[in-house]
C-alpha cells in the first residue's frame, strides 16, 4: 500500500488539541451563561456558582481524558 | 525509573552548555522506586513515596479535626473555628444544598472526602511532597468506588429495586419509542460511565497540574545559561531569558493549582452528593 501522507512525532499533541475544543467551548458557554444569570439574579448567587462549576467539571471531563489518553496509548 | 532521577539526568545539560535536548517529562515521573517493603499475610507490599504521603495525609486529617474538635467550646478558639468554618462549609454548602433535609446523614461522608482529597491534592505543591497523591488513578478510583457502592444500593434499599432502576433508566415524560434508544444509553451514562468519570475527573486534573509544573520546572533547569559569563551569546542571553520566565510561570501555576486542588475536592464531593441525592430523592 503506497503512502499518501503520514504524520510522525507527537500525534498525542494533536489529539489532545482536537479534545480541547468541544470542552473549549463548552466551558466558555457554561461561565458566560453563568455570569450572566448571576448578573439577572444576584440572590441566586449561591445555587447558580454550585451548578456552574457542577457544569464545569461534567464537561472539563473530555479535554482531561484527551490530555491523559496519549499518556496512556502513546508509551507502546 | 522514578521522578527524582529523572531530574537528576545529565545535571550539566543545558541548552547552551552541551546541548541534549530538552528532557520533556513523561509519563514515567508518577512512577516511583519501592523505599522499602512488608509483608502481610502472603501479600508482599512495596512503600513508595504516593504511600507515605497517602498515610501523612490521612494522619494530617485526622489529627486536626481530633485536635479541634474534641474539647469543642461554646465560644470556639481559633482553629476550632476554622474547622467549623470547613465544617458548615461542606453541610450547608454541599450536604444540604444538594441532598436536601436529609444532607445531614451523608455530611461525615462527604467531609471527610472533601477534607482527605484536599490534603491529597496539596501535596503536589507541599515542599518536599511535591507529588499530588490522587494523581496515581487507584486512589481516586478506589474513591470513586466508595460513592458508587454508596449511592446504588441506598438507592436500592430506599425507592425498592424496580423504581430504583425504573428512575435511573427511564426518564419521565419522554413518548414511548424513545426507550428503545434511552435506557440503553442511560444505563450507559449513569451505571457506567459515570464512576468511570468521578474518578477520571479528579485523577487527570492532578495529573494534568503536576505534569505542566514538572514540565517548567525542567524548562527553568535547562534553559539556565550555565556559562552566561564565560561565553555570553545570543543563546546563553535567550536562555536566560525563558529560564526566569520559566521560573515565573512555575510561580504562577503553583498558585493556579491552589485553585484547581480545592475546586476538584470541591467538584469530588459535590458530584459524590448528587448521586447521593439520585438514591435519597427519587426523581
Amino acid at each position: 500500500m503506497s503512502l499518501l501522507a503520514e504524520v510522525t512525532g507527537s500525534i498525542g499533541s494533536v489529539g489532545y488539541g482536537l479534545a480541547a475544543i468541544g470542552p473549549g467551548i463548552g466551558v466558555g458557554i457554561i461561565f458566560g451563561q453563568g455570569v450572566q444569570a448571576i448578573a439577572r439574579q444576584p440572590e441566586a448567587y449561591g445555587v447558580i456558582r454550585q451548578n456552574m462549576i457542577l457544569g464545569f467539571a461534567l464537561t472539563e471531563a473530555l479535554a482531561l481524558i484527551g490530555f491523559v489518553a496519549p499518556f496512556v496509548f502513546g508509551a507502546s | 525509573m522514578s521522578g527524582d532521577q529523572i531530574l537528576a539526568i545529565e545535571p550539566g545539560c543545558h541548552l547552551s552548555v552541551g546541548d541534549c535536548g530538552f528532557p520533556a517529562p513523561g509519563s514515567e515521573i508518577f512512577f516511583f522506586d519501592e523505599i522499602a517493603k512488608f509483608t502481610l499475610g502472603s501479600t508482599e507490599f512495596a512503600v513508595t513515596k504516593p504511600m507515605i504521603l497517602l498515610w501523612i495525609a490521612a494522619i494530617v486529617v485526622i489529627a486536626f479535626f481530633v485536635k479541634v474538635f474534641r474539647k469543642a467550646k461554646v465560644v470556639p478558639g481559633k482553629s476550632q473555628t476554622l474547622g467549623e468554618y470547613g465544617y458548615f462549609f461542606v453541610r450547608d454548602g454541599i450536604a444540604r444544598d444538594t441532598i436536601g433535609k436529609e444532607g445531614d446523614r451523608f455530611v461525615p461522608l462527604l467531609f471527610t472526602f472533601f477534607f482527605f482529597v484536599w490534603v491529597l491534592n496539596l501535596m503536589g505543591i507541599i515542599p518536599f511532597a511535591q507529588f499530588p497523591v490522587t494523581s496515581k488513578f487507584a486512589i481516586p478510583v478506589a474513591f470513586a468506588a466508595i460513592v458508587y457502592l454508596a449511592w446504588v444500593p441506598l438507592g436500592i434499599k430506599r425507592q425498592g429495586l424496580g423504581p430504583f432502576f425504573k428512575g435511573m433508566t427511564m426518564p419521565r415524560d419522554v413518548p414511548k419509542l424513545m426507550y428503545v434508544l434511552l435506557i440503553p444509553i442511560e444505563i450507559l451514562s449513569n451505571f457506567i460511565v459515570r464512576p468511570f468519570t468521578h474518578s477520571v475527573r479528579l485523577f487527570a486534573n492532578m495529573f494534568a497540574g503536576h505534569m505542566l509544573l514538572a514540565t517548567f520546572s525542567i524548562a527553568a533547569w535547562y534553559l539556565w545559561p550555565a556559562d552566561l559569563i564565560s561565553d555570553f551569546d545570543a543563546l546563553s542571553v535567550t536562555g536566560l531569558v525563558g529560564s526566569l520566565a520559566s521560573t515565573v510561570v512555575v510561580i504562577a501555576l503553583t498558585g493556579f493549582e491552589m485553585g484547581i486542588q480545592i475546586l476538584q475536592a470541591y467538584v469530588f464531593t459535590l458530584l459524590a452528593a448528587v448521586y447521593l441525592n439520585d438514591s435519597v430523592n427519587a426523581h
